[in-house]
């Protein structure tokens, strides 16, 4: 059975849900927020960045958009704050802070 | 039209498996299992097949490499017995639950320890609640004749199948067989046809995303009605086996059970042995009959309550220890599925053949001889017993 993932809720029946959990759409990921799982939070100095980009490979979870060329500030809604960033910047750009109360 | 030929077990399951021709063969080599691979290899190497032949290096890399290929979209086999099925473990589950329809050819062997390489059940029946279909072959036509129906079954019941006969017995003896053209088996087979599949680009999929709580239950359910759901289709493909080849196949098998007062019921190879004794003691006037149950996922409950719902006294023969204290697997099951009639037989349970013990038809026929002592004196006597160890005698040792 394809039908949209959306649809099904924690009210869906059993005889509603696809077979075997399988989810017939692509980049579902990024409607769940993760963002929330993270304690440490990356804070990204734009004056310090000169665009190198190694920071967004090394990001585990896509979470560093780049938009023509250029890094843009963290998707925060994802990024889990594991500080990978900030250790491979070779310029000191980016730096962890405890994520605020 | 069929074909004379002389194969043994493993060469009749990979004989089947190079008709077929799947997309992907992943194993890791185990004794008695390791010819199957090495047969196919044989058949990739030389042509016309093209399986994609995956030398992995492990069992649980095996049964990963198949669950991927399959959500792929492809047709995914493998070969394994005894520890290497064991290693499967937690794939098995995760092929199950993805509800991906991986065929395997099991080729039962005792699962260490103590290690030992020949024949039970103790593998597949340590699987069994895995969630995969099970089917028994006891000779080397049923093993042929069993993988040419696998990919059907598991494909229209979206559930994953293992296709079980024993090792060495089945695997090496080399038998008469009547094989099918390639054509015809392929006709048969037919094509696999997923309604989605990874690679079907219109379609992006995921498969095997992490359950929480809140629909990990709803999907155990879809899996357990899936089950439920198989037997039509093996009862289905069956009757299709029957019209095209010739051959009759059902959940399980009745031999001389029409008026048999005492009956065995068992699973595999045995079932020729105890065949054998059937007819000797039939000629001697006694009313016996067997059951070999074909099907053991789904269990074929209602089968064996109508088989054995006229008989006085029934042996379940285990060819595995369960350890649960009262009896093996097979026994427990059937004793369940008895428990609704309204006469019931007496139940007894012998565990044999571990790890390759020999039973002959002399063994087979003293436990028919308990089941008359049962009849003539109504006293069911010890349920759960063990048959084929050396014991030490009443005056000591």
């Amino acid at each position: 059975m394809i039908r949209d993932p959306l649809t099904i809720t924690e009210q869906t029946p059993w005889q509603e849900m696809t077979t075997g959990g399988e989810i017939p759409q692509g980049g579902t990921a990024r409607i769940i927020k993760t963002g929330e799982w993270r304690s440490d939070v990356p804070r990204w100095d734009s004056g310090k960045c000169k665009q190198c980009l190694l920071c967004t490979p090394f990001c585990p979870d896509a979470s560093i958009p780049v938009l023509e060329g250029k890094r843009q500030d963290f998707d925060f809604d994802h990024c889990k704050g594991c500080g990978i960033c900030a250790k491979v910047c070779p310029f000191g750009a980016i730096h962890m802070e405890k994520e605020g109360l | 039209m069929s074909i004379r030929n002389r194969l043994s077990g493993n060469e009749a399951v990979a004989w089947a498996m190079r008709q077929i021709n799947p997309d992907v063969f992943a194993a890791f080599p185990i004794t008695p299992s390791t010819e199957i691979p090495q047969y196919l290899a044989q058949f990739a190497a030389d042509g016309p097949g093209d399986p994609e032949f995956v030398t992995v290096e492990s069992e649980h890399s095996a049964m990963s490499t198949c669950l991927g290929a399959q959500a792929a979209g492809a047709r995914a086999v493998t070969a394994t017995s005894s520890a290497g099925l064991a290693y499967m473990y937690e794939m098995l589950y995760v092929t199950a639950s993805a509800r991906q329809p991986v065929t395997l050819a099991v080729v039962n062997r005792a699962l260490t320890g103590p290690i030992n390489i020949n024949n039970d059940h103790s593998d597949s029946m340590g699987a069994r609640d895995a969630g995969w279909i099970q089917v028994y072959a006891e000779n080397n036509q049923e093993a042929y004749d069993n993988f040419l129906q696998a990919m059907r079954i598991g494909e229209k019941a979206r559930l994953p199948i293992m296709t079980c006969q024993d090792g060495f017995i089945t695997s090496h003896a080399v038998e008469n067989i009547l094989l099918e053209e390639d054509e015809a088996v392929k006709a048969f087979v037919g094509e696999y046809e997923p309604e989605n599949y990874l690679l079907k680009k219109e379609n992006p999929l995921a498969v095997g995303p992490y359950d929480t709580c809140p629909f990990y239950m709803e999907h155990k359910v879809q899996q357990a009605h899936a089950m439920l759901a198989a037997r039509d289709i093996i009862l289905e493909v069956a009757a299709d086996f029957e019209k095209t080849f010739g051959r009759k196949y059902g959940m399980l098998e009745e031999y001389r059970m029409e008026d048999a007062e005492a009956a065995l019921v068992l699973i595999g190879s045995t079932a020729g042995t105890a065949k054998a004794c059937v007819d000797r003691l039939r000629q001697r006037g006694r009313k016996v009959g067997l059951v070999k149950v074909r099907v053991f996922r789904p269990f074929p409950a209602r089968e064996l309550a109508q088989a054995l719902g006229h008989c006085g006294a029934v042996a379940v023969l285990d060819k595995s220890e369960g350890f649960s204290g009262c009896g093996g697997p097979l026994f427990a099951e059937t004793r369940s599925a008895c428990y609704d009639l309204p006469q019931r037989p007496r139940l007894i349970n012998v565990v044999y053949g571990l790890g390759g013990r020999d039973c002959a038809v002399e063994d087979i026929e003293t436990v028919y001889n308990r089941l008359q002592r049962i009849l003539e004196t109504g006293q069911t006597g010890e349920l759960y017993t063990h048959m084929g160890q050396r014991e030490a005698t009443d005056d000591g040792v």
